[in-house]
């Protein structure tokens, strides 16, 4: 259980500090991921790349002239931070207390896949204890309806 | 009944009853700009009249540099009157006022200054290039600039008097 | 005189429905039987008051009363009937009505459908039912009061808001999702019920079962609904955006969802009771702080009403049944021992408590993100966004495991899942799964998640194919029924099971439908002279011609394209810009043309003032229609597990007999 525990673990660091740009390799699909990672500022909860506004577009063509000029996505970010804060980041950046929300869910569920186990086989133990063989009773409720649904399956 | 079984309810819900509570404290459209109070980005305004004027060239002067539109009714409408004073009564003490209009048509643009009979500087801003350097949301915004090129203040909305009046003062 | 006879309404009702919730626990707690009756009789009375305030405000809707300030402000004498009937839940005053008619409706019909079975719970879930029909009421009848006046008149109203009369869909998806809110008060009143009379059998369980299962039905529909409106109206072609009032709208589907699942094994193993309950009472929490979300401001969204004064009226609400429902849930825990142990770590109750688990990480994934914005200003005091590729990221790989759960949980074995069960019931599936996954990747699906998203439907559709092909079979070699008899009687004759297979194959879609139009999506935006084309996929799209034309109560300019497809005509389409007088920015109209194959979504950008050239964006989704059947399927499985079972009420002696149970307290 520990050991499946831990693999998840750095399953999760592994892909959670891997680059997002690993797909796009021309230079529109590298523009439209820069874009669909920048919040339209005119907009609400849209991003650059989806938002149909007149300053969603004018980012779109400043992020391809960018690319142009041959600057990263890491320094096109980096712009765009500088100019309108952290807040045009759809993703909030992954370092400091911004883990929080990245590592926290991932943190609960296997804390949860913990107690589940434990709980699991703790009450695994208990049921076997008194005889491995031994099933309690089957409850009336079903026992009845399992009699009548064998009687009109035989008709 | 253990203690900790009656704590633990309140101990989980407060936290969250509090954070929600300080939402209504904060706006969540207004977004601190990362510039006040850095030099300003560098940019450059060819004016509807044919004139072009940069922050180059205005070093040393005080800059109150406005973004409207000729659509963004009424607040931009609200504050024209309000700029056109201030830029009267501060010309000749070292202040100048910019009008940036984005995201409009220039037909429209030039109604807006015929309009209000507005005397400074106004220019277009062709693909965005000076609104997305200074980190504009929407209009009308206004950056006080000071005379060592400095973003002293950033107004969002539309301006009065009284405030203009203040910010250039206290640059000045 | 609607203003006055509305308000009166109100207050009237917020008086009974006070009246009838402590009437009936002082009945039930003195053993009073006309107080309870008159309880029962405060139920009627506040539906009554309530239909007929929603009557009132809709004559004064349709009648343009416009010294009703919520009439001069959401109609207008330019706007079309229906979007004038629908305005009722077009702002804030009006939807707390009509979320105030909806419980009242549910208040009702539980009363009226459970009364005769659950004597006793039935009291104090009516006084649940009052109290909470009383906060809204206090909502309607004081800060946020549908039928305040304006004076004087205006001559003309402003109309509703532009996005809200443009599609059709505006007409049902907000009741939908407000029955599917609404919906979850009634479990959840059985529950607190049980709590207050400490009878924890399974009594309540049974109640509860079925009304979660309405509530969520509504809730899916609500859901999907609300992505297809966005779909079709907010013009930027998704119908996704992870937006906050979006997210909220997730959450109690999530766990609720979980609670319908971890009820079964309440129901046959008697464990997890208090588990259950916190889930209940969890869910209906979150649709309240679903609505509170939606009118309180503290978070910027595109669905959001305009800012008003009710939100700290709400957090006090959700405090108090926070506060109210766990303490009780606490003060009872002693009563809620489970009663069955576990038998084996390879069960379906295992799998069930993983779904539990990864249901709710996903919904705490997305409670966290949405407020998110709000943590990080509290903490660092920067504002930071949490957007689409934030739950992407978190929220898929969550979502996957998931997939995998639905698709073996049907088919594990209660108690203990032997190995040779294991092989005949997943070895076909597998097969299935892996041979899809090839077919996939040869038809050009890169990428990890897009290829395990569709292996994984594969594998959770052929096992419940196999499921139904399995029964179907054993059916006809024993009675020689054809096989659409055999397919019916077999889904009668355990409609929960079939039921809810039924809404994983609905899932299976959905999941197909966005992973599709996700991944194989193409876009292009260019500018078109007049007679010029462009092409994208298999198609060609000529921009034929730009008119215009004035409206009652708006400006249209619209573009008229031809689109072909290998040179032969397919269609004509006509997306369109709307000004509306009352806003700055015009609404774009997008067409959409969808085929079972794909969707091709045209948005006018932008055009010159002659008409000679328009901008245009084109976006080609494949299978996102299958998203919108998806939903109706899933609404069908809730349809069939919910189809009242005739057999049951016949076969009467069964029934007493389960009465009588070991763990009935």
């Amino acid at each position: 259980m520990r050991s499946v525990m831990l693999s998840l673990l750095i399953v999760a660091v592994v892909w959670l500090c891997c680059p997002g740009t690993g797909l796009a390799v021309t230079l529109e699909e590298q523009a439209q991921l820069l874009a669909s990672e920048l919040r339209c500022p005119v907009c609400q909860n849209l991003s650059v790349g989806d938002s149909p506004s007149e300053m969603a577009n004018q980012m779109r063509e400043l992020v391809r002239e960018k690319l142009k000029n041959g600057e990263n996505p890491e320094q096109i970010r980096a712009y765009f931070v500088s100019r309108y804060g952290e807040w045009i980041l759809l993703a909030p950046k992954r370092q400091g207390f911004n883990w929080v929300a990245w590592l926290l869910p991932f943190g609960a569920i296997l804390g949860g896949v913990g107690v589940i186990g434990f709980v699991v086989r703790r009450s695994v133990s208990r049921s076997r204890a008194p005889g491995d063989a031994q099933l309690p009773p089957l409850d009336p409720r079903y026992a009845s309806r399992l009699q009548a649904e064998l009687k009109e399956w035989g008709q | 009944m253990a203690t900790w079984k009656k704590l633990i309810v309140p101990i989980a819900i407060t936290p969250i009853l509090l954070l929600l509570a300080y939402g209504f404290k904060t706006n969540p459209r207004e977004v601190p700009s990362p510039l006040v109070g850095n030099s300003a980005p560098p940019f450059a305004l060819s004016s509807f009249d044919g004139g072009t004027t940069g922050l180059e060239q205005l070093r040393g002067t005080a800059i109150v540099l406005n973004f409207w539109a000729s659509w963004c009714f009424p607040a931009c409408f609200e504050e024209a009157p309000a700029l056109e004073a201030a830029w009267r009564a501060y010309k000749d003490r070292g202040v100048v006022v910019l009008g940036v209009d984005i995201q409009d048509r220039e037909a429209d643009a030039k109604a807006f200054i015929e309009r209000f009979k507005l005397s400074f500087p106004n220019g277009p801003d062709p693909h965005g290039k000076i609104s997305i350097d200074y980190g504009v949301y929407g209009v009308p915004e206004t950056f006080f600039i000071d005379r060592g090129g400095k973003i002293h203040y950033k107004h969002v909305g539309a301006l009065t008097k009284e405030i203009l009046k203040a910010k250039i003062e206290e640059m000045l | 005189m609607i203003s006055t006879l509305g308000r009166f309404t109100m207050v009237l009702a917020l008086g009974i429905a006070l009246y009838g919730a402590i009437v009936s626990i002082l009945g039930v707690r003195r053993r009073k039987p006309a107080l309870i009756e008159s309880g029962r009789g405060a139920v009627f009375a506040v539906f009554g008051l309530a239909t007929f305030a929603v009557l009132l405000m809709e004559a004064a809707l349709v009648g343009r009363d416009f010294s009703i300030q919520y009439v001069a402000r959401n109609a207008s004498l330019g706007t079309p009937l229906l979007y004038t009937v629908i305005a009722l839940w077009g702002a804030l005053e009006g939807s707390i009505l009509l979320w105030i008619w909806i419980l009242a409706l549910m208040s009702l019909l539980a009363v009226v459908i459970e009364g005769r079975r659950n004597r006793e719970a039935i009291p104090y879930a009516t006084a649940v039912l009052l109290s909470i029909s009383a906060f809204f009421l206090f909502l309607a009848a004081f800060p946020a009061n549908p039928f305040a006046a304006i004076f004087p008149p205006p001559a003309d109203g402003r109309g509703p808001n532009p996005l809200l009369q443009n599609h059709p869909l505006m007409a049902i998806h907000p009741p939908c999702l407000y029955a599917g809110y609404v919906g979850w008060s009634v479990p959840y009143a059985f529950a607190m019920a049980a709590l207050m009379t400490g009878r924890l059998g399974e009594e309540w369980i049974r109640t509860v079962r079925r009304w979660s299962i309405v509530a969520w039905g509504f809730l899916t529909v609500g859901v999907i609904l609300g992505g297809w409106w966005s779909y079709e109206v907010l013009g930027w072609g998704g119908y996704w955006a992870w937006d906050p009032v979006e997210n909220a709208s997730l959450l109690p589907w999530l766990t609720g969802t979980a609670f319908l699942h971890s009820i079964m094994i309440q129901e046959r193993r008697k464990m997890l009771k208090v588990w259950n309950l916190a889930l209940i009472i969890t869910t209906f929490a979150l649709t309240i702080f679903g609505t509170f979300l939606t009118r309180s401001g503290i978070l910027s969204s595109v669905h959001a009403f305009s800012e008003s004064t009710i939100g700290p009226m709400f957090l006090a609400f959700i405090g108090v049944i926070l506060l109210v429902s766990f303490g009780l849930l606490v003060y009872r825990s002693d009563g809620l021992k489970a009663e069955g142990d576990l038998d084996s770590l390879v069960s379906r109750e295992t799998a069930f408590l993983m779904n539990n688990l990864l249901l709710l990480g996903f919904a705490f994934a997305v409670f966290l993100g949405t407020l998110f914005p709000l943590i990080s200003e509290a903490v660092r005091g920067v504002k930071v966004s949490v957007g689409e590729p934030f739950f992407n990221k978190v929220n898929v790989p969550i979502g996957l495991v998931l997939i995998f759960l639905m698709a073996i949980g049907p088919l594990i074995a209660w108690r203990r899942a032997s190995l040779d069960s294991l092989r005949r019931n997943f070895s076909l599936p597998l097969l299935l799964a892996f041979l899809g996954t090839g077919v996939s990747s040869i038809l050009g699906v890169r990428g990890l998640y897009p290829l395990l998203a569709f292996s994984l439907a594969m594998f959770a559709a052929a096992t419940v194919i196999q499921e139904f092909a399995r029964g179907v079979r054993a059916r006809r070699q024993i009675s020689g029924e054809g096989y659409l008899t055999a397919l019916s009687n077999l889904t009668k004759r355990s409609r929960r099971r079939y039921g809810g297979l039924i809404v994983h194959l609905g899932v299976v879609l959905v999941v197909i439908g966005i992973t599709a139009s996700t991944v194989f999506r193409l876009e292009k935006e260019v500018s078109l002279k007049r007679g010029e084309s462009m092409h994208l996929g298999r198609y060609q799209v000529r921009f034929d011609d730009l008119t215009a034309w004035q409206e009652a109560h708006r400006f249209v300019v619209q573009g008229t394209f031809t689109v072909l497809n290998a040179n032969r005509q397919v269609a004509e389409m006509r997306p369109a810009k709307r000004f509306y007088p009352s806003e700055q920015q015009p609404i774009g109209t997008v067409d959409v043309r969808s085929t079972p194959r794909e969707d091709l979504y045209l948005i006018l950008s932008s055009f010159t003032q002659d008409g000679a050239s328009a901008t245009l964006k084109v976006l080609i989704r494949p299978l996102v229609m299958w998203i919108w059947i998806g939903g109706a399927v899933m609404a069908l499985g809730a349809l069939v597990a919910i189809w009242p079972d005739r057999r049951v009420l016949v076969a009467e002696p069964v029934k007493e007999r389960v009465a009588w149970q070991p763990g009935r307290s």
